[in-house]
């Protein structure tokens, strides 16, 4: 009988980055997919990254993760996105190409060390005393391990709906899971319906393209990874092009709206408030004239076209009507058709911060058999699961990120203490402390957790502190240097329309000043600094309050974070509290008073309660 | 427990000196800025200092403040305590500018908690201060809301709408850079917003400050049927023709509200629609608010009429109240007694006939009696929350000159949504409304959005 250390079950971008991550923490990892053509697979939207998902993939890079440095190697087109708005909310999305993104992930996988990959169906775990031992193959093939991490994706039961077509299917007719959440049931897990969609693949050949609009990706090359460089060809990106649904469209939509499968109630899963179906869009906005869809080339190397905005789960004959309605798309062929498609998922409240199920040791869950949805929010957990079941074989800690240290710390807080009613998507509106989470600090935030656990090498590590230690120098060097108010000074000062100085100034005070820069800084000061380096100090200084504030409010949170509850808090025995806080913390188990504050139903006086049975219990000191 | 706390720790009754308590790391300093005499910061532990609380150069009130640092105090934290002669407006005042100046409002209990976790005090008594907590902060929770209902918390609610929709029309552009569908909210836009939120805090905030809308009394509801004397029994203890007083049944539609002191008992006196099962619509919400009113209700005086046997309604207003502190008025004793109450609720019960006067004075007593003592606390509590609003109000207030700021400054629109934010938080903390995931429910609600 094989055995391995841990074995990761699916594939996807959460499998991905879990089975990664073991191997190279040097555990003896058996992958395991249904379909090794699919390992890494893209089956919705071409693209990586966005607002929030892209500081993700470099929160990922961060720790050592592959999903930012694979999408460096196949990107067709990268913007940065929000650069009119502050730091805080710019990320960078690429365009990835849907063969490429596989191919490299697979070649990645199959030349890691201590990684072995099976392609099989999983349909039972090995359960003892409530201990994960290992899996259980379709064919009644045992397989032995001390961890296993699922990340089953729209695996578990899934049926593909068209109209009112219901069929057993994972997406592209893949084998669907038949029997696995049947058992994680029996386990005790509480199963949930969840539903997402697709929207048609056209035919790029058949587009009139000069009937729609260009967008092209920025002129700057840029990389998602801080180990590489971008030196792309920019004018070598395929653009994407947006167009318009018009009254025909919507007519169609209402004249058939009971032939879909959301409409026709076809449907039992809950499906994704941020990614309603066109058909959704025109019943819930019936006032909006228009919807705007964007044509997106999912690869260089084949002819389809992703019509985002379009998901719809009505009958193919439908969709031809539909789509050609749309402006270019007259004469269209599609390629795919749309579909929607219900799976089963645990319900997330029963994971523990770690992503290990509360149920079973030894189990963990990533992806959207935790009700996430999207590759970055699957990659993260993936990575993160990946690395706890390491953490968890060497008798370490496991690795909790907080929610002032990153997003992937938000959405796990998110999962475990609110749970999910529709898939979730992370968002930048879901972070509290939003300004410290940026795109251009990620690597400041979490590069010295992914040395610490062993995913960041020596040589990446010491490039790391070189940074680190320059801009410590330069912001040190702006805080002492001084300019007065010569004449030469405000002469300078005035070309560039700002105010001339009264009394001597730092330069970190001149920096302050909306209207300065570095460039003008170096008029008085000459030095010799990376770009990264000038962007951390710059950031720091111009939005220094901000950034005090939300170190304020960051603190008072991580202080409720250093009150650890005791795994084996018996909440019954502390009196007074709530009734609806009983139950909630009963279910939830929060690991921090920080946590159990944010848990609803739970108020500021339970919380006083708690943590006065606490410190009576010696719990805390 | 990092944070400084402050609270009045006396009962607050007119006329009486009271102190105010602070506790915490900044307690010395906090008070400080607000002390007029010896700086504070350089004074021995455990003295006594003659001086005045000021706000800017406003003179609030003359004071005698104790300056006791940690160890050796209740808490074991930093103590400051400020005894105040003036009455309870000047007491409250005094409050609100420990607030303002980063104090926290001290939950009920909570000088207590902190003198437990720093070991001051032993187990025993900490079971009891879990009581204690637990109890009084269901009160006040309930109290705090209670005394803001009404217009104040109807101009906050749609404050608070007002810049969520702002936030969101923010938001949208963020999480969703490409969608096109909608203006991107220029610094111009969010300027012409802000002027119209300035304006509307201001004056949540003078008014509030005015007492005009924030209610600080007793609510005391009259319950009864149609025709019963209820108005009539309002105006006498309002000493004003507030009410239409008629024969016809159901005339009295609104609510009316009057105040009525009563020994230093503030009380707000509520009418209602008489409560009957009705199909006019207009008088059906009154019926409906009337039966939203017994559950906010302090005090509830129901009143029967003597001539008639109880009805099914009014037995069920009866079993409605019986929780509630509840005063039983049988009104027109000038008609023969057909009324059938039961023996404890007649002996509990006060007998008047308002026609001719009589039986005014036994009703206020008992109002007097029910509520000197033990409900002063309740509206101790209610006051204390309102000083906990109006400074949390004047906090949001005090955010917007940085938002100017920032707009005149060209500051990307992420960083002056950060201060818009932290205005919608205090607000919510006013009325109690907030919960987590507003933001997104509203971006989804507002916008169509979606891959």
């Amino acid at each position: 009988m094989d055995t391995y250390e841990i074995i990761v079950v699916g594939g996807g971008h959460a499998g991905c980055e879990a089975s990664l991550a073991a191997a190279r923490k040097n555990h003896k990892t058996l992958l395991i997919t249904g379909n090794i053509k699919n390992i890494a697979d893209m089956p919705c939207n071409p693209s990586i990254g966005g607002p929030a998902k892209g500081i993700v993939v470099r929160e990922i890079d961060a720790l050592g993760g592959e999903m930012a440095k694979n999408t460096d190697k196949g990107a067709i087109q990268i913007k940065m996105l929000n650069t009119k708005k502050g730091p805080a909310v710019q990320a960078l999305r690429a365009q990835a190409d849907k063969i490429t993104y596989p191919q490299e992930m697979y070649k990645t996988l199959k030349n890691q060390n201590n990684l072995t990959i099976l392609e099989a169906m999983v349909e039972d775990l090995l359960v003892e005393n409530n201990k994960i031992k290992g899996v259980v193959l379709e064919d009644g093939t045992t397989i032995l391990a001390s961890s296993v991490i699922l990340t089953t994706g729209t695996y578990l039961k899934a049926d593909i709906l068209v109209g009112d077509q219901r069929k057993r299917s994972g997406p592209h007719n893949e084998k669907p899971s038949n029997f696995l959440s049947d058992r994680l049931k029996a386990l005790g897990f509480t199963i949930k319906r969840l539903k997402t969609g697709t929207p048609p693949r056209l035919d790029k050949n058949t587009i009139d393209f000069s009937k729609t609009i260009l967008e092209e990706g920025d002129k700057t090359p840029y990389s998602f990874s801080y180990e590489n460089e971008a030196i792309y060809d920019v004018e070598k990106q395929v653009p994407c092009h947006l167009i318009y649904t018009n009254q025909k469209t919507h007519e169609i939509i209402k004249e058939h709206l009971n032939e879909s499968s959301m409409y026709g109630g076809y449907v039992e899963g809950v499906g994704p408030r941020y990614c309603p179906s066109i058909e959704d869009k025109i019943v819930r906005f019936s006032d909006k004239e228009r919807h705007q869809l964007f044509l997106e080339p999912e690869s260089r190397y084949y002819d389809d076209i992703y019509l985002q905005g379009f998901s719809t789960s009505m009958p193919h004959y439908v969709q031809e009507q539909m789509v050609h309605s749309l402006d270019g798309l007259e004469h269209v062929k599609i390629l795919k058709y749309a579909y929607a498609i219900e799976y089963d998922a645990i319900d997330s409240k029963q994971l523990k911060q770690s992503l290990e199920t509360k149920l079973i040791e030894g189990l963990y869950t990533a992806g959207q058999i935790n009700g996430t949805s999207g590759y970055e929010e699957a990659a993260c957990q993936g990575l993160i699961a990946g690395i706890n079941a390491s953490l968890k074989l060497e008798g370490k800690q496991p690795l909790i990120l907080k929610r002032n240290e990153a997003y992937i710390g938000v959405l796990i807080d998110d999962l475990v203490t609110k749970g999910v009613i529709d898939p979730y998507r992370l968002l930048t509106s879901r972070a509290e402390y939003r300004l410290l989470l940026r795109n251009d600090n990620a690597d400041i935030r979490l590069t010295k957790y992914g040395y610490d656990i062993g995913l960041i090498s020596e040589e990446r590590y010491t490039k790391f502190n070189k940074k680190i230690n320059q801009i410590k120098k330069l912001t040190e060097e702006l805080q002492t240097n001084k300019i007065t108010p010569k004449i030469e000074v405000n002469q300078y000062l005035e070309s560039i329309d700002s105010t001339p100085l009264k009394d001597g100034i730092t330069l970190h005070d001149l920096l302050k000043r909306p209207e300065i820069t570095f460039a003008h800084i170096k008029h008085f000061y000459p030095n010799n600094y990376s770009k990264e380096v000038y962007e951390q100090v710059e950031i720091n200084i111009k939005y220094e309050g901000y950034i005090a504030k939300a170190n304020k409010e960051a603190e008072k949170m991580l202080a409720l974070e250093n009150i650890k509850i005791p795994e084996d808090i018996n909440y019954d025995a502390i009196k007074n509290l709530a009734s609806e806080a009983l139950q909630k913390l009963k279910e939830i188990r929060p690991t921090t008073i920080s946590q159990a504050s944010r848990i609803s139903g739970v108020n500021p006086a339970d919380i006083s309660i708690l943590i006065v049975y606490l410190k009576k219990e010696k719990y805390y000191e | 427990m990092n944070d400084t706390i402050a609270a009045i720790s006396t009962a607050l009754g007119i006329g009486a000196i009271s102190i105010i308590r602070t506790s915490g790391k900044e307690a010395i300093e906090i008070v400080n800025k607000i002390f007029k005499g010896k700086d504070l910061t350089k004074v021995d532990s455990h003295t006594i200092h003659y001086g005045f609380i000021i706000d800017k150069d406003e003179i609030i009130d003359e004071v005698l403040v104790s300056v006791m640092k940690a160890p050796k105090t209740f808490t074991v934290e930093d103590v400051v305590e400020i005894n105040c002669h003036g009455g309870i407006a000047t007491t409250n005042k005094v409050l609100e500018l420990l607030l303002r100046n980063g104090c926290r409002m001290a939950e009920p209990g909570e000088f207590t908690k902190r003198a437990f976790l720093n070991g001051r005090i032993n187990l025993m008594e900490a079971e009891s201060v879990m009581d204690l907590i637990n109890g009084k902060t269901d009160k006040a929770r309930k109290l705090a809301i209670n005394g803001l209902r009404g217009l104040t918390s109807n101009l906050i609610s749609n404050l608070r709408k007002e810049i969520l929709e702002l936030i969101a029309s923010i938001e949208v552009n963020i999480d969703y850079p490409e969608y096109k569908d909608i203006e991107e909210k220029t610094l111009e836009d969010v300027k012409t917003s802000m002027d119209s939120i300035q304006e509307k805090l201001t004056k949540i905030v003078k008014d509030s400050e005015n007492g005009k809308l924030i209610k600080e009394g007793i609510k005391t509801v009259i319950l009864g049927k149609p025709n019963v004397g209820k108005s009539s029994i309002l105006n006498r203890l309002l000493d004003e023709e507030k009410a239409i007083v008629t024969d016809i049944e159901g005339t009295t539609r609104d609510i009316v509200e009057g105040q009525i002191n009563i020994n230093g008992i503030l009380l707000d006196i509520i009418d209602t629609a008489g409560i009957r099962k009705t199909k006019d619509i207009i008088e059906q919400k009154g019926v409906e608010k009337s039966l939203e009113l017994i559950d906010q209700a302090n005090l509830i005086i129901m009143v029967l009429n003597n001539n008639e046997k109880l009805t099914l309604e009014d037995k069920e207003l009866l079993e409605k109240t019986k929780n509630k502190k509840r005063i039983l008025v049988v009104n027109k004793q000038d008609l023969e007694t057909k009324i059938d109450l039961d023996k404890e609720l007649e002996q509990e019960s006060i007998k008047i006939d308002t026609i001719h006067q009589e039986g005014i004075l036994p009703l206020i007593n008992k109002i007097k009696e029910l509520f000197n003592m033990e409900e002063l606390e309740n509206s101790d509590l209610n006051y204390i929350s309102n000083a906990r609003q109006i400074s949390l109000l004047k906090q949001a207030l005090e955010i917007i000159p940085s938002i100017y700021q920032g707009l005149k400054d060209h500051l990307p629109i992420d960083m002056i949504e950060i201060d818009i934010k932290e205005i919608y938080n205090l607000l919510g903390e006013v009325n109690g409304e907030s919960y987590s995931d507003e933001i997104i429910d509203q971006l989804f609600s507002q916008f169509c959005l979606g891959k």
